[in-house]
């Protein structure tokens, strides 16, 4: 039997290969780049991304689209730095009522998207605008994690050791544990196959008697946890929380996921797709910095022409595809 | 062979169903039985109520009055998903499944096998193999269903019905995208679920199809029944008669007083088509348009009036033939290049195509004109409201005035708007699709006169309708299609009721 | 024939305006009452510092500019809150005129930020540049918001990506491009003619507000003088039938993004002049969120079709007027944005027809 590659397998195979091509560029170019440190450095430094991406990969195969993402890790970030620093909870609960916090929001959006019919792109501003405003409202400044569950826990007990020099930080772990998950429910549970049937067809999901409104809601309110999520795992890469940072995170996960190759209209997308576009910033990142004298505004150019080369791509396979199918 | 039916037991029984819109009862007093091991075809025309009928079947909408009965127990789906749980399924004409996932995926979706929460692929793939044995059908289930032609979805879309365990299978229209083997095999798959001892409600315009397939027929009109019938049993002719409303014995065979065309001799032709066709759309057509010379188009619903209409407006590009305008070979590949040849296109369905609703009746009405002008010479305001009391008083748009946003005029007056656009530009051909459709008598006899007055100022004009009276009315030449072909062209005294309808049945089908 | 009652049809623009209006007037209200010397407006020029009351029924000033008329083009200046809130929200205001136009095709326009980056650090970089005369400086920053529009005008009209992926490359993009022309820099400039851009006054009003005002009028005479008004609105209510029509539907969105490139090129030069330099990291920085929000405050669906430009202005205004209260109330201007969010949702329920159904059903079940 002669074997293809179905079409719709295309941008993900160009992301890995992007992903390796870069990957091996850089190991070509620069001395350094085949370290151990580098790879687990890549991992770690990118996590929250990571996670933050993944939850943005659920809304956009459905359709929808998330701003409040950036605002979100931020705001998390400095209420567990506020928590433990200022009200003396220990980390654990923190983390589990900034958990729950991350999740309402997410909830609430998702009620008025869908019981309202308001346009996503409109009530997640609407939740970017209010969490940062709320971060401040926490504390203005960010704040420092001292407390013992944090500076050894998480650094130290909780690191994976690779050799004398390296270990995987926490963060790394938090990344692969959520990958698996995303990967888990978008191809093993009936929300996640769900949620890929709203994207494709909302009306048709409708009269195949699938939950649509139940999975609408439940799909922002995990993107909210995620987003949450990935302000705890800031605080463990930041060992701090601070109501300013992460501006302009949900267009690097918008950016992930698309490279990821999921469409921004949903319905065909990849959560590995997300997991290997994430490590790409990364690597890009990574790569200028290690040229030196490139400046990190390169970064955000060659993003930016990364997504338009995969949005193009996305279109002409979808030509491609729709030619046989549908037609007459 | 259609199995007897006294030992056939009734699956379906709808009484008395009744439902009313605002302002139109969509049904009224209508019943509706189908029978097990059954193949039972609705048809009707345009507004007769077949969809709405079976929406209440299928929970999307709720009925007034009547009853339900599946297997001697009322029902009352709501939603979808009752209908599905009570073992009604629907395959609907857009096939309404998701393209990008694979073919066992939508056949299983919403009732994944799972272990422990986790789905279970190989078990739905194995599932899906199953249901399409059902249907004697081998397919690659792990393709992606657009990947698969329309007819092909189509029977993804029944091996998903059956896989809920369908009593009663629906097919709504399944047969419009499809060309004459891919129906010849849906055909066989239906013949064999009836066997089986499923309940199969066919609702379709193709004449042949009904003659082809079902075992009765059932005919509505206006959301009335007006009968069910042996399909066998049933001569075409009266078949069209019943759906049309007209007795054909009743038919005048004198000719209704007819517009005179355009005074003078043979003139030369403004555009002629030949050859002109499309795949799923109409079979290659050849047409002639002469200035002054109203051209009928007459069929019944989805015989390719609209397609053809399209075709030569531009919306959707030919295959096979040719158009010549004043002797030239001309390519119709958009509406604009279509509009710049002078012609002009009232669409049928005039809200999605036509009208631009929040704008004003000023707005609307200078569109095409202003369109033509371009950016830079802009009608003055002025101009805009001259031009749009003209149209305003010419056709009689009842409006309390030219600003009066679009939506909220009636359909006929929007209709009228939108033959003003078209005016407006002074067209050289005219093409009008069902342009007295949701319009009052006497707007109607209006609109007939002034295709009478255009056609003598010059004026050629494709009329398309499906009230024969008025084709016959206002026309010079007629001509008829059936099941997407052209199959006559009838000219000058050979025009009448009579002579359309036999020409839209054909033959009478042999038992 | 009915007598012709087209002004009472054509107050929907009214209708619309109302809105916005209300809520700015309601701001003024709250900030009459509690917010002590919110509205005093003062007088300036050369050594006088007149109420603008007084400036009005006295001689003071009047006779003060008779002796040096020179000074009454450039040199008066009207000082205030009030001033400030259309001093400030002059930026928004320019880019939401240009938002108006692509949101009322059905489409949005994310790179607006950016473009405003772009086009303060080409200014900063040619002031700086030997032998360029100031109107090139100008052309040049406006040329390439020209170009950048154009560029998201290809990507919607002929490549026919979705616009909020289209927009959203050179949103991300753009400001690379910046720092590129800006050499990684924040440029400071001191060439007065450029500092005059963001912070001079024309006949006593600060000079971003006389661009606005110019911008304003040529935006509706482009709109409402030739048919692209029509175009637009047609092509955002009802693109198919628009097609239908013959309008060359490409042609209209293209324009409006080219449109908007260059009000963001007009926003982005009063940016960089305010600070008196190119910040290639913070221009505009969400600055295109405040524009989308007020042109839906001001009316206009963000689904596409009739737009209300001065609907967007007054969206714009409510918004500034939103931070200034804050900032006047001693309000962090970090947490400026929870109200915001407040007033986005506000407005999106009340434009929503299922809320207004639902409210209506809720409003109509109380007993009597």
């Amino acid at each position: 039997m002669r074997r293809r590659i179905p079409a719709k397998y295309i941008p993900l195979a160009a992301t890995a290969l992007v992903l390796v091509a870069l990957y091996t560029a850089g190991c070509l170019s620069y001395p350094n780049f085949a370290s151990p440190r580098v790879a687990v450095d890549l991992l770690g430094d990118n996590a929250f991304l990571g996670v933050a991406a993944i939850g943005a990969t659920f809304v956009i195969l459905s359709g929808g689209i998330d701003l409040s993402v950036g605002s979100v890790v931020a705001f998390t970030s400095i209420l567990i730095a506020s928590l433990v620093g200022e009200h003396g909870v220990h980390p654990l609960p923190a983390i589990a009522i900034a958990l729950a916090v991350g999740a309402a929001l997410g909830s609430a959006m998702g009620c008025l998207i869908h019981f309202y019919r308001l346009p996503p792109f409109l009530v997640t501003l609407a939740g970017m605008f209010f969490a940062r405003g709320m971060g401040f409202v926490v504390r203005e400044q960010s704040l420092g994690i001292k407390h013992a569950f944090y500076v050894e826990d998480i650094i130290q007990n909780l690191a994976i050791p690779v050799s004398r020099q390296v270990s995987i930080p926490f963060t790394a772990v938090c990344f692969v544990v959520v990958f698996v998950a995303g990967l888990y429910v978008a191809h093993y549970t009936r929300f996640g196959r769900t949620v890929y049937a709203i994207g494709g067809d909302e009306q048709s999901a409708r009269l195949m008697g699938l939950p649509i409104g139940r999975t609408k809601i439940l799909i922002y309110t995990c993107a909210g946890l995620f987003s949450a999520l990935a302000g705890v795992v800031r605080t463990f890469y930041m060992q701090s929380g601070d109501p300013a940072s992460c501006v302009g995170l949900e267009l690097d996960a918008i950016a992930a996921v698309v490279i990821g190759g999921t469409l921004l209209s949903g319905r065909v997308g990849f959560v590995a797709g997300t997991g290997m576009g994430v490590l790409i910033l990364g690597l890009i990142q990574t790569i200028i910095n290690f040229q030196g004298n490139l400046n990190t505004w390169w970064t955000k150019i060659v993003v930016g022409l990364l997504v338009l080369v995969f949005i193009l791509l996305q279109n002409v396979v979808a030509a491609a595809s729709g030619r046989s199918g549908k037609g007459g | 062979m259609p199995m007897e039916e006294a030992g056939q037991s009734v699956l379906l029984e709808m009484r008395g169903i009744g439902k009313r819109f605002p302002g139109v009862q969509a049904l009224d007093a209508v019943d509706f039985t189908v029978r097990r091991g059954q193949v039972h075809a609705l048809i009707g025309e345009n507004g007769a109520g077949k969809s709405t009928l079976i929406k209440t079947l299928t929970g999307a909408y709720r009925r007034d009055t009547g009853t339900i009965h599946l297997d001697g127990r009322p029902i009352d789906p709501r939603t979808p998903k009752d209908a599905e749980t009570l073992g009604i399924s629907t395959v609907y004409q857009e096939v309404n499944l998701i393209p990008h996932l694979s073919v066992a995926e939508n056949i299983c979706l919403g009732r994944q096998p799972t272990r422990f929460g986790a789905i279970r692929w190989r078990a739905i793939a194995r599932r899906a193999v199953e249901a399409l044995a059902r249907l004697e059908l081998e397919l690659d289930v792990s393709r992606q269903l657009s990947s698969c032609s329309i007819a092909i979805q189509q029977m993804v879309a029944i091996a998903r019905a059956l896989d809920i365990s369908a009593k009663l299978l629906i097919l709504d229209e399944p047969t419009s995208s499809l060309d004459e083997k891919e129906v010849a095999e849906l055909f066989s798959v239906v013949r064999r679920l009836r066997d089986q001892g499923l309940g199969i409600v066919f609702i379709t315009h193709f004449l042949d199809q009904v003659y082809d397939v079902s075992d009765r027929v059932t005919v509505l009109r206006d959301g009335r029944l007006v009968g069910e019938y042996e399909t066998a049993g049933l001569p075409r002719v009266e078949l069209v008669s019943r759906m049309i409303g007209k007795e054909i014995t009743q038919v005048e065979a004198a000719r209704p007083d007819r517009l005179p065309g355009a005074a003078g001799g043979a003139r030369e032709a403004f555009a002629e088509v030949r050859g002109l066709g499309r795949k799923g759309s109409i079979a290659p057509i050849d047409m002639t348009f002469t200035p002054g010379e109203a051209v009928g188009l007459a069929g019944l619903l989805g015989s390719g009036r609209t397609e053809t209409a399209r075709l030569l407006f531009g919306i959707d590009r030919a295959e096979t033939g040719e158009v010549r305008v004043g002797g030239r070979k001309v390519a119709l590949t958009s509406p604009r290049r279509a509009i710049r040849l002078g012609f002009g296109f009232t669409p049928e369905d005039r809200r999605v195509e036509g009208i631009i609703p929040n704008l004003s009746v000023r707005e609307n009405i200078v569109l095409a004109l202003q369109a033509g002008r371009g950016i830079w010479r802009p009608l003055s305001r002025k101009r805009q409201a001259e031009i749009a009391q003209q149209f305003i008083r010419a056709l009689g748009i009842k409006t309390p005035s030219a600003e009066q946003v679009a939506a909220n005029l009636s359909g006929g007056n929007q209709q009228k708007v939108l033959l003003a656009r078209w005016l407006a530009t002074q067209p050289k051909l005219l093409i009008l699709d069902e342009p007295t459709r949701g319009i009052d008598v006497g707007a109607k006899a209006e609109i007939e006169n002034l295709v009478g007055r255009l056609c003598a100022e010059g004026m050629a004009i494709l009329f398309i309708s499906s009230e024969l009276e008025e084709v016959v009315r206002t026309c010079q030449r007629v001509v008829v299609l059936r099941d997407r072909a052209k199959v006559d062209e009838l000219v000058g005294p050979r025009i009448d009721e009579q002579a359309i309808m036999h020409t839209i049945a054909g033959h009478d089908h042999a038992a | 024939m009915p007598r012709d009652r087209s002004w009472h049809l054509e107050s929907d623009w009214l209708s619309k305006l109302v809105w916005p209006v209300a809520a700015l007037v309601l701001l003024l209200l709250f900030n009459w009452l509690f917010t002590p010397g919110f509205f005093q407006v003062e007088v300036r020029c050369a050594h006088l510092r007149v109420p603008l009351a007084e400036a009005l029924t006295t001689r003071t000033v009047v006779s003060h500019l008779a002796e040096h008329p020179g000074e009454i083009l450039t040199d008066v200046h009207l000082y205030g809150t009030l001033i400030d809130i259309l001093n400030h929200g002059a930026k928004v205001m320019l880019l939401a005129l240009g938002m108006t136009l692509v949101i009322a095709t059905g489409g949005v326009d994310l790179s607006v930020g950016a473009v405003m980056a772009i086009a303060g650090a080409v200014a900063a970089q040619l002031i700086h540049a030997a032998g360029v005369p100031f109107p090139v400086v100008i052309a040049a920053a406006l040329g390439i918001s020209l170009a950048a529009g154009a560029w998201n005008g290809m990507l919607v009209g002929l490549l026919r990506i979705q616009p909020i992926v289209a927009t959203l490359i050179l949103m991300v993009a753009g400001r690379g491009v910046a720092q590129l022309i800006a050499d990684g820099q924040i440029i400071t400039f001191t060439d007065e003619r450029l500092v005059y851009v963001g912070n001079g006054h024309l006949l006593g009003l600060p000079f971003p507000v006389a661009i606005v005002a110019v911008a304003l009028a040529a935006t509706v005479v482009l709109t409402r003088k030739t048919a692209v008004g029509l175009f637009i609105e047609s092509v955002g209510d009802n693109e198919t039938a628009t097609r239908y029509s013959g309008v060359n539907a490409r042609v209209v969105k293209f324009m409006a993004y080219v449109f908007s490139g260059l009000c963001a090129g007009f926003a982005g030069l009063v940016a960089a002049s305010n600070i008196k330099c190119a910040d290639s990291n913070h221009a505009g920085l969400f600055l295109e969120l405040d524009a989308i929000l007020a042109v839906v405050v001001g009316g206009t669906a963000l689904t596409g079709g009739r737009f209300y430009l001065l609907g967007s202005v007054a969206g714009a205004l409510l918004i500034q007027a939103l931070t200034t209260t804050m900032y006047m109330r001693d309000v962090s201007p970090d947490i400026a944005p929870v109200p915001k969010a407040l007033v986005i949702v506000a407005v999106c329920l009340l434009q929503s027809e299922t809320f207004r159904k639902k409210a209506a059903a809720l409003v109509g079940r109380r007993p009597a």
